[in-house]
């Protein structure tokens, strides 16, 4: 038991190290004498990349141990485009004046994510009330509707204002590169709030391991804590999606590399070092992104390209072990 | 425990059809009867894993559904027939789990005694560091069991433990739930195939047939021709060895 937790601490140490020698990288190097302002720049980046990393990690390692299935991620639930939808009407409808004064504004980003916890809120109160065993509609429901949400946003984007068109764009590719700093506070403060709910839930999480039958039980309410735990999962997805756009892979990788690393199934380690590892990726591949490929190429580029690989190769992987 | 009038509708088909039950405590109790009687459902009904269409089952004099979840799965344990889990959990963990209802995921002293307890009590203290993966049908069943056991509950529920289970594993596993109630005082309720292991263990049989219940007796009473043959619909020869009945029904 103690060997157990040793290795655990050990290997988390490892992680902390890599993550403080990264950033201290990432800040400091090759800043043309000018530390003061490249920390300043680059911290609040650095700053939104671990709320982007922590609230993705939470986010996917949770919705994974609900579905119980390593594949999945809360982006099948339609959330982008949700937010792509969401961003479109608002340009359609209120057009370049009102959005240019909405535009980085705290408003527009809570209205934003409250748009997103309650549409999807609706959706699980209602096939997760219903019957028992309903997740797998769910999931199918919550696929068909991202891709009417997306359909719509190119129908709207398609007879929009050209120039309208153009700043939608731009806010659409909100990306690591183009982190909206004026939300670090208040998305600070939202994530807090879920991730001290997930880590006060995580023992709770952890018996959700063992099925839905053995779950309840053990004494777990598992359909109420299943939609608790799905608004929580949308509410960061919001956040991490409002801050840096869509990043379907981002918590993939994550994930699956930490249930490699960590090779445990308890939710507080699982989300520690997740946190770390995306963390570590994040600031490792910005660093890559603006100091040696000179910002030839994007994050999310760079993202979507390893998931992609990584996510081909685990598919090869599982089923060469299932035969 | 006490069951009154619970009904169970999948569809247009009635699988629990007003079943009127008393459970006698501190007995192990044997459910049997032909594939579809709703054995399986009216288990899962008592152990709120399903809801019931009409009735009440009342646990202690309250109302299940009345019950704190929490408080209830420190009375009642459930397990299942399929349990797979695709987890790196070695035994202890996996029998930790039964201590959750009482201390949340975070082990006490006494949580750890019980685990201990248990571990021992079912022969698995050498390998309880091995992973659950690792471990034949028999074991798995032995390690899930230990886990029901480190729960703590008055009330044991169980859909067919000796599946996939060995005749010598079966005698086991049903001595130990004998143990159980015999000297932990437990409420034992089980769902068995084979009518021989309820004729040699079990205290109470309850029959079902067709979503009814048919019969509710002491084991001697159920254990007879004219009840089987008409509960099984087959010709089932009943012949007492040793002082225990068994039941022949190879044709």
């Amino acid at each position: 038991m103690m060997k157990i937790l040793e290795k655990n601490m050990v290997k988390i140490s490892l992680l902390i190290i890599a993550v403080v020698g990264f950033s201290v990288l990432f800040l400091t190097y090759n800043t043309y004498g000018n530390l003061e302002f490249a920390l300043s720049f680059r911290g609040k980046k650095f700053i939104a990349f671990i709320l982007v990393g922590v609230a993705t990690t939470f986010a996917t390692i949770t919705f994974q141990t609900i579905t119980n299935n390593h594949f999945l991620t809360p982006s099948i639930l339609g959330f982008d485009s949700l937010y792509i939808l969401i961003q479109t009407l608002l340009f359609f409808f209120f057009g370049i004046q009102v959005s240019s004064v909405l535009h980085h504004t705290i408003p527009l980003f809570l209205l934003n994510v409250f748009l997103m916890v309650v549409l999807s809120g609706f959706l699980y109160f209602f096939l997760l009330k219903k019957g028992n065993r309903e997740l797998y509609l769910l999931l199918m429901v919550g696929m068909i509707l991202g891709t009417l949400f997306s359909s719509i946003s190119t129908f709207l984007q398609v007879i929009l204002d050209p120039n309208e068109y153009d700043k939608l764009q731009g806010k659409l590719f909100a990306s690591f590169s183009n982190i909206d700093i004026s939300l670090i506070g208040i998305g600070f403060i939202l994530s807090c709030l879920a991730i001290i709910y997930l880590w006060l839930s995580a023992p709770t999480l952890d018996v959700l391991h063992l099925g839905r039958d053995q779950a309840t039980s053990l004494g777990v309410n598992v359909r109420n804590f299943q939609i608790k735990l799905l608004l929580v999962v949308s509410l960061l997805v919001a956040l991490s999606t409002a801050l840096a756009g869509p990043v379907t892979f981002l918590g993939f990788i994550v994930v699956n590399l930490t249930y490699q690393w960590m090779g445990t199934y308890k939710h507080r380690y699982l989300f520690v070092a997740g946190s770390l590892i995306s963390v570590l990726l994040l600031v490792s591949g910005q660093f890559f992104v603006e100091q040696v490929f000179k910002w030839n190429t994007t994050m999310s580029v760079v993202i979507e390209f390893v998931g992609g690989v990584y996510f081909v190769g685990k598919i090869l992987h599982e089923r060469k072990r299932a035969h | 425990m006490e069951i009154k009038k619970v009904s169970k509708l999948y569809g247009s088909r009635q699988v629990v059809d007003g079943v009127d039950l008393e459970i006698s405590e501190g007995k192990l109790t044997a459910l049997i009867g032909p594939n579809g009687a709703g054995k399986s459902t009216l288990l899962s009904m008592m152990s709120r894993l399903i809801d019931k269409d009409i009735g009440e089952i009342y646990l202690d004099g309250n109302e299940v559904k009345s019950w704190k979840q929490n408080e209830l799965a420190k009375k009642l344990a459930i397990l299942k027939q399929s349990n797979h889990v695709n987890l790196k959990l070695t035994i202890r963990e996996l029998v930790a789990f039964g201590r959750f209802p009482h201390s949340k995921g975070r082990v006490t002293q006494k949580d750890s005694e019980m685990i201990d307890e248990a571990l021992s009590h079912f022969g698995l203290t050498d390998i309880q560091d091995q992973l659950i993966d690792s471990l034949s049908g028999g074991q798995l069943q032995r390690a899930y069991i230990a886990m029901i056991f480190a729960q703590d509950t008055d009330y044991i529920l169980l859909d067919e433990p000796l599946n996939n289970l060995d005749m010598n594993y079966a005698v086991q596993m049903m001595k130990i739930l004998k143990d159980l109630v015999v000297y932990h005082g437990k409420t034992v309720i089980i769902v068995l195939h084979d009518i021989n292991f309820a004729a040699s263990y079990a205290d109470e049989i309850i029959a079902m047939k067709d979503g009814k219940l048919f019969l509710h007796d002491d084991t001697e009473e159920v254990i007879k021709k004219e009840v089987l043959d008409r509960l099984y619909d087959m010709n089932i020869k009943v012949c007492e060895m040793e002082g225990k009945r068994f039941c022949l029904y190879f044709n």
